[in-house]
Order: structure tokens, then C-alpha cells, then sequence
């Protein structure tokens, strides 16, 4: 056997090696009821910002501190805790993605996704939308 | 119904041009393909005569169509949905290429119009490979035609035409009974590009990144080409090629990084974001393959390799066009396109459609063809520079595989119903490996060279690389020792393997250094690969530097007492915004920090920021302007774009996470109270104490008139959380005019005011207390300091000239040959 084979074979059973071993971190997508059962796992909840429940957010006290309530596709809904910055338009965004734990009552969350249907291709509605409100 | 004020003429031309630039595509690539199956003869003439024309009038109808999307959208003719929903009248006209790119269907134009630059080079440098490599490339004009049709077949919608009317797009919009729906303000006036693309670097980046992108497709038409003619001396004419798209993908990337440092507010240049790992990807395929290709050429080893390594680059491009445009990667990716519901299934079959095309065919003709494929039985000696890259383009390949897989779980989700999702740390997920592979690679970077091919005496090699090697440990001793990279918080492991890698990457930009003196005797000419192998080290150096060394500056200290009880609960996360009042100087860490004025620039419709950082120690002080942007397309806020003030060895780097305008009138009127010096009185955020009255204080004297009888009063607001701040409301009298000077806690919307003396004897007051929401206008601002940063770009720089002086170097090579 060549010394490149032995090279290329042990090469690529690392790459497999990372591979499998980055399974292991891996996380998963959850509702909100599959994710309290979860408790204290690491998760992204798919879901948005529940718009009859107060959003709480006041920079002048503290910039670092929204909570507001999500709720998702099916009707469940949690209180929210994300210690940073309100992301621009989260109130609008159609889906949110929520990185983070339940701990507790809240969902303690370390990152937000927004997905804007009008981030960079605009969907069709959007367009529609920003007509029809145009006072035409 | 008869509409006023269109424009249909450019809409019909540019119709036709699409379905002509379509059948030409299609007649090149026929035309091409027979003359490929022919030897020299008059009927391979003929063919190529056709192709030729075919590929003439493809170019001009896709420079045609592309002069007619400029000509709608800077003619504001907004019956074109793509004119109205990318651009509007008030666009500054410099982002009026961007347009074209925010879209999916311009952007594939943008490559369309690439691939016919190219292709007219093939025809014109090729020779005898012209037939097999422009079957190809006109396949692949073909394929990116079809993007643009926006026909329905069976139902389905193929591609996207740039050319459809609004009204025809969306039929059933109420506006389109009105004739004169044209004039409608929001319609005349267009929807804007988004804000995020309306920055200099998107005029510039996409253009680069797209040229590269199309021109990968060059080494993969010669190894077709070569498959199919089994003919295995493509490997020469085709090196300048790899280079150069080597060269080009690498810029482009970069400056998407550069981009995101300067314009998005994402806090960096790099985010192992999928979209920006789909196109690193096949550049390291791509840098992996013209090295195997090197060797080949050199030694005779290797060619399977680099049929199969420029063969994946390809396909790995269009994979990624394939992640990146079929809106798979919605849930993982801040920055792909979205493709609503409707057209899903067909924008997915026809960009897998668009993958298998070529990968197919291309790995059917390797598999065939394997066996027959000239190779070496003999071992490669350890003591040669053929071994040593073939295992750097090894590391490199499966360091891209790698990233790929992780990068590619939506797919797999999609194919196999799963739910799995991106880890807890994406980033360091990539890190911890990446750090590895960048180790290595800087190591063979720094001592293949010393190596010659075939076999090198050992102690010749030895005698060269002592000095190099020495230098480096001594430099990145230093670094290590003294660069205070505090990089503790993923464990020692990765601490160590970042100190290594900072080794191997100072010893990659040293030994190539020297190289051209030890090696090439000074030859610069001849150094382009040194030249580039320096700047990759480089590059390696600020990447690691910059990144094991960001620092968050905005630490929030200010406000820590009430919060640190729920800071806690979040593992301590980083409270890295700070809250800025206008005109209140507010401490962070090192620096004391202002926010002076901020004003609207008319023209970019930017607001900008002045922001005054001065130094604590007094060493240093100076200003950033970060800007906002209201958004555009029915999203509400701003869009934040940062600023940093550059050092030679680290930036500053700020921008504004939240911002709150004072745009409501103040209803609220003052509260009167009673009290007397040493009473305590309450508000909704805290408590305020009296200390004294004083008759004319020194310390106000600037607030008062001359002839002025002044009272002062000395109080102090103390916070819920533990602030304080000084307050002296006043009084002063002149000939029985009474005036009043308030004062005001613009962090608390506080407004206080002395009314009056009630009783003189008690020493009894009145002041008024105002409690305004409409006072306080705030920003919130995010502060990072990257070191060594400007390392990274100096390294992109030298790495793209070190391409271009090996390219110009082979290309005149090739022309003295042929003049002797």
C-alpha cells in the first residue's frame, strides 16, 4: 500500500470522524409543547411574536432586555426572555426562529432569525400589501 | 382597458431577445458538439463557422437584454414589476446596477452576461479545444436561459421573466382598473431597493463574485472536453484559467466579507452563514484542483484528481446556486433568497435539473474513462514537492466537504423529513475544525516550496528552511507571548490549536517571503506563486488574530445592578448594547462616549450619527458616524449600517442596534410639590433629594444674566438602579421679572422646576416635577474592537497580485516559446 493511500484513508476518517461527532451537536426544530418537554435542552422554536400579549422593551432602562410572548402554529404559546437588542420589525415578521432553553416558565433565547417574507426577494403579497395601504 | 403613459416597446424587444438568445444558446451547443466529434475537415469548419454565429448572436441579445433592463429601470418605467419593485425615483442613480442584482432573474443574467465575456476568449485563444469547451459553456447558457423564460409548462412556471408587466404578474390588484394607475403615488414613485443593498459595496461585489462564479465553469468545460476526446493536454492552456478564476472567486468572496464588515450590522466579516460557505466551497475545490493540476503538468501524477476536482468545483457552484436561490436554506440563512409557495417545486426541479445536467454526464464520462487515465505506478517521494500538495489539496477538498455537509442539513431535512437544526454555536462548530485544517494548511503553505519536484537532497532542503522556520517561531513566540490573544472561553484545546495555527500562518507568509531570495534568487517575476502564498498566510493571520482577539468594547455597565439577578439566568450572556442619550456623556470601560448630533443626509437618505469616543487616559480620542436608514418595503424600523475608525493595527468598530426617534408631542404637565432642604421626594423611576438652596452659585453664574438675582437648588436624582445624577433647577429675579431655568435628566425624561420660595421663615419651596415620554430620544449602540483586521485585507490583495504575476508570467512564457 502507498503511503498516499494510508494519507488519503486517514484523511477521510477524520472527515467522517467530524462529521458523526458534529451530529452530536446538532439541535432540533421544535413547537413550543414539544420544546417544554424539553426542558433546559437547547432548541429553535419556530413561532411568532403573539400581538395580543404586551411586547416589553425600553431601552432608556435597559438595552439589553425584551420578553414578549410567542405563540406558535399551533396555538401554544410561552413568554420569552432575550437579553439583547428588539430586532428591527420582529412584530411583522411572518416566522421567527428562537434559539434557546425553556427554563422555567420563559424560553430563556440567545438568538432570533427573523424571516421577513420581503427580505430580499419580495414575495407577491408583500408588494400587493404595500400598495392596497398606500392610500391609493 | 386602455392604459395611459406605458411603455410597451422595450418589454416586446426584450421578449424576443429572451427566447432568441435561448434558441441560440441551443443551436451553439448542437453546433459545437457535432464539431467536436470531427477531425480537422470542411465540415468541422462549417460547424464551428455556425457555432460561432449562433454564440455572436446569443451575446448580442444578452448584452441586449441587460442594456434594456438598465434603460427601464433608469427611465422609471414602473409598468415593468421588476423596474417598480427594485428601484424608485428618489434611488441615488450609482445603485441603479444593484437593482439589477437584488433579483433573481438579474442575477443570472449578470452570469449569462459573464459566460459570453468568457466564451468569446475560448473562441479566441482555444484553438483546437474551442469546440469542446464552448459545447459546454453553451449548455450552460442554454440552462440559464431557461431561468429567464417565466413561461408555464404543465402548470409550472419556468424561470423568472424580467421583462413581465406588473399587471399581467399580479392581474387581479385593484389598481389595474384605474387607466392611470401609473400616476398613483406609490406606484410612481417605485418600491425601492432595499436598504441593505444600497451601499457601494453592492455595486461592486456582485459584478466580481459573479464573474468568478461563471468562470469556474472554464476548467470544468476542458476536463469535459478532455473526457470526452480523451485527450489529456488541456492541463497546460487551462492553468491561467484556474488561476485567474482562483484569483477572481476569492476576491469576489472577500468582498461579500468586506461588505458584510462595513454594511451589515451583523458584527463581523465572516459568519459561517450557508450562503457564504456555499461559494468558500468551491474555491477550495477550486485552489485544490490548480494545484493537482500543477503537479500534473510537473510530474505526471495526479491527473484523475484533477479531472475529478475541477469536475465537483463546478458542481459545486451550481449546488450552491441551487441552495442559495431555492429558498431551502429560509430557516438557517440571514441572507438567501426566498421563493414563495407557488413556484417552490418548480424553481427546486429546475436548479437540481441545472446540478445533474453536468454532474452527471461529467462523472459518467470519469468513471468510463478512469482506467484508461495515464498515471504513475511509481510512489511519490516524501522529498518532493508533488507529495507534500497533493496532501494540501487533499486537506483542502475535505475541509471544504466538510463545511459543505454541515451547510447542506435543510437538504436533508427536505429529503428526509428530519427536523434537525444548526447547533448551539454554529460558528464555533466551524471553528473547531476549521482551526485544524488551517493549521496544516500553513504548513505545507510555508515548506512545499523548498521542496523541488520529483526529489530534493535533504540537506539542501534543510540548509534552506532553518532560517525561514527560525524567524517564524521567534515572530509568533512574540505573538503568542505578548499579543495577549485571551481566547480562553472554548477550553485549552482550542486555545492551543489557535497559538499553533497563528505559528503555522506566520510561517507560511515568512518562508514564502523568502522564498523569492533563497529559492528564486530574486527573480520577482517568477515569484507570483510566493507572492500569493504570502498573502493566503496573511490572510490566515488576520483571520486568526482578529478573530481570537474581538473584543466587545459596549460592555453594559451602566445599568448592571437591577439586571444582573436575569442576566444570570442567561448563562451570562453578553449585554453588549449600550444606551446613548443625546449630549449625556456615558462611560464605557476605556472610553467616555458622546452622542453630539446626528443629521439626514437628503441625498442617501441616511441619518448619521456623530459619536464622540474619548479615551479615559486621555491617549486617544475620536469620532464614528454610524448611520440608520429607515427601511423600505413595508418593514417598519431602520437598517443599520456600522462605521469604524481604523488604526494600522486594530479597528473600532461601532453601529446602532436600536434607535428611538422623538417624534411624539409632550402632553404632560408639571407636578407641583412642597418641600424644604433635606426632603426626599419620589418618581416613577426613583427618588430625588434637596440638598440646599444657594444664592448666586458660582457654578451656574453661565445660566444667569447680568443684574440677575439667582436661587439655585442642589439636588440629586438617584436612580432604581442605583444612578445618580445632579440636578439645580433655578430662579432668577430682575426688576420684579421672575424667570425660570429648569432643568432637565434627559436619561430619566425628567424636567425639573423651581417655582417658587412658599415661606421664607420654614424655608419652604415649590418645585414642579415633569415626568415626559417625549424627551428621552436614545440610541443603542454595539462596539467592537478587531485587531489586526487590516492584515486579512492587505493579505486579499497581495494573494489576488500574486494570482495575476503568475498568470501574466505563464501567459508571456507561452508567447516566447513561440516566437523562438
Amino acid at each position: 500500500m502507498k503511503k498516499t493511500h494510508i494519507i488519503i484513508l486517514v484523511l477521510i476518517a477524520a472527515s467522517i470522524v467530524v462529521l458523526i461527532s458534529y451530529t452530536g451537536d446538532l439541535t432540533t426544530y421544535e413547537t413550543i409543547s414539544s420544546a417544554k418537554q424539553k426542558e433546559g435542552k437547547f432548541v429553535n422554536l419556530i413561532a411568532k411574536v403573539d400581538k395580543q400579549q404586551p411586547v416589553e422593551y425600553d431601552a432608556a432602562k435597559n438595552p439589553n432586555y425584551l420578553t414578549f410572548t410567542a405563540v406558535d402554529t399551533l396555538g401554544n404559546s410561552i413568554k420569552v426572555v432575550y437579553h439583547n437588542n428588539k430586532p428591527t420589525d420582529m412584530e411583522k415578521s411572518e416566522r421567527l426562529v428562537l434559539k434557546g432553553r425553556v427554563q422555567g416558565d420563559h424560553f430563556d433565547c440567545k438568538d432570533i432569525l427573523l424571516k421577513c417574507p420581503s427580505k430580499y426577494k419580495d414575495d407577491p403579497n408583500a408588494a400587493k400589501n404595500a400598495v392596497r395601504n398606500s392610500g391609493k | 382597458m386602455k392604459y395611459i403613459g406605458e411603455h410597451l416597446l422595450p418589454g416586446q424587444i426584450g421578449h424576443i431577445l429572451t427566447l432568441l438568445s435561448l434558441v441560440a444558446s441551443l443551436m451553439a451547443t448542437i453546433a459545437y458538439f457535432m464539431a467536436n466529434r470531427l477531425g480537422d475537415s470542411s465540415e468541422k469548419t462549417s460547424w464551428i463557422k455556425m457555432a460561432r454565429g449562433a454564440f455572436f448572436v446569443e451575446t448580442v441579445s444578452v448584452f441586449s437584454i441587460f442594456g434594456l433592463i438598465v434603460y427601464i429601470i433608469s427611465n422609471h418605467y414602473h409598468e415593468y414589476f421588476f423596474a417598480w419593485n427594485h428601484s424608485s425615483r428618489s434611488l441615488p442613480s450609482k445603485y441603479l446596477l444593484s437593482c439589477i442584482w437584488e433579483d433573481q432573474s438579474g442575477s443570472f443574467l449578470l452570469w449569462s452576461v459573464w459566460h459570453c465575456v468568457l466564451g468569446w476568449v475560448l473562441v479566441w485563444k482555444s484553438k483546437d479545444w474551442e469546440a469542446g469547451t464552448m459545447f459546454v459553456l453553451n449548455l450552460a447558457q442554454f440552462c440559464i436561459g431557461t431561468m429567464l423564460l417565466g413561461v408555464y409548462v404543465f402548470g409550472a412556471k419556468i424561470g423568472n421573466d424580467p421583462f413581465i408587466l406588473w399587471r399581467n404578474s399580479m392581474p387581479d390588484l385593484p389598481i389595474f382598473t384605474n387607466p392611470d394607475y401609473l400616476q398613483l403615488p406609490r406606484v410612481f414613485e417605485g418600491n425601492d431597493l432595499n436598504t441593505l443593498l444600497q451601499n457601494y459595496w453592492m455595486v461592486i461585489h456582485p459584478p466580481v463574485l459573479f464573474l468568478g462564479f461563471a468562470s469556474t465553469i472554464v476548467p470544468f468545460a476542458y476536463a469535459f472536453a478532455g473526457l470526452m476526446n480523451k485527450r489529456h493536454d488541456w492541463v497546460k492552456p487551462v492553468i491561467p484559467w484556474a488561476g485567474f478564476s482562483a484569483a477572481i472567486l476569492g476576491l469576489g468572496i472577500m468582498m461579500g466579507a468586506a461588505w458584510a464588515y462595513e454594511s451589515l450590522s451583523f458584527g463581523g466579516y465572516w459568519a459561517w452563514d450557508p450562503v457564504e460557505n456555499a461559494s468558500l466551497v468551491p474555491w477550495l475545490t477550486l485552489v485544490a484542483g490548480l494545484h493537482v493540476n500543477m503537479v500534473y503538468k510537473n510530474t505526471g501524477y495526479s491527473l484523475k484528481t484533477t479531472y475529478f476536482f475541477y469536475i465537483i468545483t463546478f458542481t459545486l457552484i451550481l449546488y450552491s446556486t441551487f441552495l442559495t436561490r431555492s429558498g431551502i436554506l429560509s430557516d438557517t440563512s440571514v441572507h438567501a433568497f426566498t421563493v414563495d409557495d407557488k413556484n417552490l417545486q418548480a424553481i427546486y426541479v429546475q436548479l437540481i435539473g441545472f446540478v445533474l445536467v453536468f454532474f452527471i454526464p461529467a462523472m459518467v464520462l470519469f468513471a468510463r474513462n478512469y482506467k484508461t487515465l495515464p498515471s504513475i505506478q511509481k510512489e511519490e517521494q516524501t522529498y518532493s514537492r508533488e507529495f507534500w500538495m497533493f496532501i494540501g489539496s487533499l486537506v483542502l477538498f475535505l475541509g471544504g466537504i466538510v463545511i459543505i455537509a454541515k451547510t447542506s442539513t435543510p437538504v436533508f431535512n427536505k429529503v428526509f423529513g428530519s427536523n434537525i437544526a444548526p447547533p448551539e454555536d454554529p460558528e464555533f462548530a466551524h471553528n473547531q475544525i476549521q482551526i485544524f485544517v488551517a493549521m496544516i494548511l500553513g504548513l505545507l503553505t510555508a515548506f512545499t516550496q523548498y521542496f523541488k519536484y520529483k526529489d530534493t537532497p535533504k540537506e539542501q532542503f534543510g540548509k534552506k528552511i532553518w532560517i525561514p522556520t527560525l524567524v517564524s517561531v521567534i515572530i509568533s513566540l512574540g505573538i503568542s507571548l505578548f499579543g495577549e490573544i485571551r481566547y480562553g472561553s472554548k477550553g485549552p484545546v482550542f486555545l492551543v490549536a489557535i497559538h499553533l495555527a497563528i505559528f503555522t500562518a506566520v510561517y507560511a507568509v515568512v518562508a514564502n517571503a523568502s522564498y523569492i531570495w533563497l529559492g528564486l534568487k530574486g527573480k520577482v517575476k517568477a515569484a507570483g506563486a510566493s507572492v500569493a502564498h504570502v498573502g493566503f498566510g496573511l490572510v490566515l493571520v488576520g483571520i486568526l488574530v482578529s478573530s481570537a482577539k474581538k473584543t466587545v468594547l459596549s460592555w453594559n455597565t451602566t445599568g448592571i445592578t437591577v439586571l444582573s439577578k436575569e442576566s444570570k439566568g442567561a448563562q451570562g450572556d453578553p449585554a453588549e448594547n449600550l444606551t446613548l442619550f443625546k449630549a449625556v456623556k456615558t462611560d464605557m470601560g476605556k472610553y467616555m462616549v458622546t452622542w453630539i448630533r446626528d443629521t439626514v443626509d437628503n441625498i442617501d437618505h441616511k441619518r448619521y450619527f456623530e459619536i464622540e469616543f474619548i479615551a479615559k487616559d486621555k491617549s486617544d480620542s475620536f469620532k464614528l458616524y454610524p448611520d440608520v436608514m429607515k427601511n423600505n418595503k413595508g418593514m417598519e424600523g431602520f437598517a443599520a449600517n456600522p462605521s469604524a475608525k481604523h488604526y494600522w493595527h486594530k479597528d473600532i468598530f461601532g453601529y446602532i442596534t436600536s434607535f428611538q426617534e422623538n417624534n411624539t408631542t409632550d402632553t404632560t404637565t408639571f407636578r407641583n410639590k412642597q418641600v424644604k432642604a433635606g426632603d426626599t421626594l419620589f418618581y416613577g423611576n426613583g427618588l430625588m433629594i434637596l440638598e440646599k438652596v444657594a444664592i448666586n452659585p458660582a457654578e451656574q453664574q453661565s445660566k444667569v444674566l447680568p443684574g440677575e438675582v439667582s436661587l439655585f437648588l442642589n439636588m440629586t436624582v438617584i436612580t432604581k438602579d442605583g444612578r445618580r445624577y445632579p440636578a439645580n433647577p433655578g430662579i432668577a429675579i430682575k426688576d420684579q421679572q421672575l424667570r425660570l431655568i429648569n432643568d432637565t435628566i434627559r436619561s430619566q425624561s425628567l424636567v425639573l422646576q423651581f417655582n417658587k420660595v412658599v415661606d421664607q421663615k420654614t424655608g419652604k419651596l415649590e418645585i414642579g416635577i415633569k415626568e415626559s415620554s417625549s424627551i428621552t430620544e436614545l440610541i443603542t449602540l454595539k462596539v467592537y474592537e478587531f485587531p489586526l483586521i487590516n492584515v486579512l485585507w492587505l493579505g486579499v490583495v497581495v494573494m489576488t497580485v500574486g494570482f495575476g504575476m503568475s498568470i501574466r508570467q505563464r501567459l508571456l512564457t507561452k508567447t516566447n516559446l513561440k516566437a523562438v
